[in-house]
This record gives C-alpha cells, sequence and structure tokens, in this order.
C-alpha cells in the first residue's frame, strides 16, 4: 500500500510545471504559441531539458522573452531565430537539416545501411556455400543411427 | 582475404584514437558540455549598463574597440568566479583591458565581493535581470569573451580561466589581435 501510494506520489510529481502562473500570457492563443516554442528551445544550463520544463533561472528569462517577443507581435520563426541569434542552433531540441548536420541526420541510416548490406552478404555467402553433401561413410554411420532408434 | 582480416583492427585503431582524443582533452581541463557561442565573429551586441552602486563607471558596447579586451561576465553569487578572480587580477596588471558585466547580483555583496578579492575591471555594468548577458548567449557563470580592436567578439570561453586557457588560448589570442 505505502509503495502503492509512493509509486502514485512520482507519477504525480512528473506532471509538475516549470511554468509559474505569473508567468502566462492572458490570451489562451499567445500563451499555446508561447509553449509550443518555449518545448522546441534547449535549456542550456540542463541541456536534456526544454526550456519549458527547467526550473533554471536562465530557462525562466528565455520563457519570459519568448512571450514578451509574442505579445509585442513577432511570428514563431522570428521568436525562434531571436534565441538561436545568441545561442546557436545548439538550443534547438530538433537540430535543422544543414551541411554541418549532415552528418547527424544522416549518420544513423547511413550505418543501417552498411550493417544490412554486410549482413546480406553474409547471408548470402553461407546460404551459397551451402553443407557439402555427406561422404559413403557418413551415409553408413546416419543409416545406423536411424536403425538404433526403431 | 589478408585485407579482410586487418578491417576490424583499423576500425578499433580509428575509434581508440577519436576516444584518446577526447579523453586527453577531458583531461587536460575541457569542458565537453560547453556549447560553441554563435557570436564568434560577430560585433558584441548594443547595449548601456548602468555602473554598480556606489560607482560611476557604468560599461556599454561603445567602451568595446580601439583594442583588445576582455569581457569578463561574474557575479558575486558565482563560486567558480571567485575561483578564477586571481587571473584576472594578473591579466589586468599585465595591462590587459579587463571589462566586467556583473549579473543579478545585490549592491552590497558584489561591492564586498569586490572589496575582498580586489578588483581586476577596467569598468563595470550592473546587468541586474540579466537581459544584456543573454544578448551575449550567455548561459554559465563565469564565461569570458575576448573582443578584438573593432569591437568584433573572437573568443568565448565557458567556466572559470585556468592557468592553462591563460597560457594556450587567452595570451596568445590576445597578442595576435593586438599585431
Amino acid at each position: 500500500m505505502r509503495r502503492a501510494v509512493l509509486a502514485l506520489l512520482f507519477l504525480l510529481a512528473g506532471q509538475a510545471q516549470a511554468l509559474e502562473p505569473g508567468e502566462l500570457l492572458a490570451d489562451p492563443a499567445l500563451e499555446a504559441r508561447a509553449r509550443a516554442i518555449s518545448k522546441e528551445l534547449r535549456c542550456l544550463v540542463c541541456q536534456n531539458q526544454s526550456i519549458d520544463d527547467s526550473n533554471a533561472d536562465l530557462a525562466r528569462d528565455l520563457r519570459r522573452i519568448v512571450r514578451e517577443r509574442l505579445e509585442a507581435g513577432d511570428s514563431d520563426a522570428a521568436v525562434i531565430g531571436f534565441v538561436t541569434a545568441r545561442y546557436g542552433d545548439f538550443v534547438l531540441l530538433k537540430p535543422p537539416f544543414k551541411p554541418e548536420t549532415w552528418a547527424l541526420w544522416l549518420g544513423p541510416p547511413a550505418v543501417l545501411v552498411i550493417g544490412g548490406i554486410a549482413w546480406l552478404a553474409f547471408v548470402r555467402r553461407r546460404g551459397a556455400a551451402g553443407a557439402a553433401p555427406l561422404t559413403p561413410e557418413e551415409e553408413r554411420r546416419v543409416a545406423t543411427l536411424l536403425d538404433r532408434s526403431k | 582475404m589478408r585485407l579482410r582480416a586487418i578491417v576490424p583492427a583499423v576500425l578499433f585503431a580509428a575509434l581508440a584514437a577519436v576516444f584518446g582524443f577526447y579523453l586527453m582533452e577531458i583531461g587536460r581541463g575541457k569542458d565537453v558540455s560547453a556549447v560553441p557561442s554563435a557570436l564568434i565573429g560577430k560585433p558584441a551586441p548594443a547595449f548601456a549598463l548602468p555602473p554598480l552602486d556606489g560607482r560611476t563607471d557604468g560599461f556599454a558596447s561603445t567602451d568595446l574597440g580601439g583594442k583588445p579586451a576582455l569581457v569578463n561576465v561574474f557575479a558575486s553569487w558565482c563560486l567558480p568566479c571567485r575561483a578564477e578572480h586571481p587571473l584576472l587580477l594578473r591579466l589586468a596588471k599585465d595591462g590587459v583591458a579587463v571589462f566586467g558585466i556583473d549579473v543579478k547580483d545585490k549592491p552590497e555583496q558584489v561591492g564586498a565581493y569586490l572589496a575582498e578579492l580586489g578588483n581586476p575591471y577596467a569598468r563595470i555594468g550592473a546587468d541586474r535581470d540579466g537581459r544584456v548577458v543573454i544578448d551575449w548567449g550567455v548561459y554559465g557563470y563565469p564565461e569570458t569573451f575576448v573582443v578584438d580592436r573593432g569591437g568584433v567578439i573572437r573568443y568565448r570561453h565557458v567556466g572559470p580561466l585556468m592557468d592553462y586557457d591563460l597560457d594556450h588560448t587567452i595570451r596568445p589570442l590576445l597578442a595576435q589581435l593586438a599585431k
């Protein structure tokens, strides 16, 4: 029972938000856009959290900036551009596809393809070689063994 | 056939070389989580920060340029800043222009900090809400930027400066920029 309660508490704790009530915008449409943008931006202090999830000071400052820019009438792309101009592409949790990131995006599929080809070659070679036919000596042994099992 | 036998060995050696290289870098104190600055090669952002309480010298982007300089982002609440402070004092003593941006600090605390440790800064700007340092792309404390004669950012160091950084990066770069 105590374990169940604990598990439940941990589950609920996961729902807690970094966002503070005072940060929310009055306009729900703008606020929804701010949330969506915040989820795409990496918090550079914790690096594996978005600024929407992070309690870090910098994340809070950036959430405010995102909302200020939206209220000032910026498009989503302009807000993201404002942040990447200062912090680089690394702040984007989904990195853009460009020459510097080709290895990042194409590396894993390339490794998969190379591995697949190697595996196919291996399987085909093994299949082609097949099992050698039995020698007369082996045939006799098989016959004896089968006889014995009768 | 022979060739095929050495392929795994070559792959292993290549991987070992890559990992070994990074391990050595880490051993020398490289912070592998440090993010390259998006501002390298760009002019320092425009800003004008007020002075700390009880002082008259604020720090503005117009103070940069003319000669290579360091811009050091610090705070009295930042422990690693304390660790690198003696190095900044040494640089200042050697005639390097070191500017400071003090972030989200309480006036009496930063006053006590500088009184205790000494003041290496030619000018200090107080960034009370931390908005100017966001224009600099700052995410950790301390951070140190090298700005050239034209006011262009040439280098950014995240975390406390160590002797190794001073000798191998900062001083050579300053010397090169002074030419």
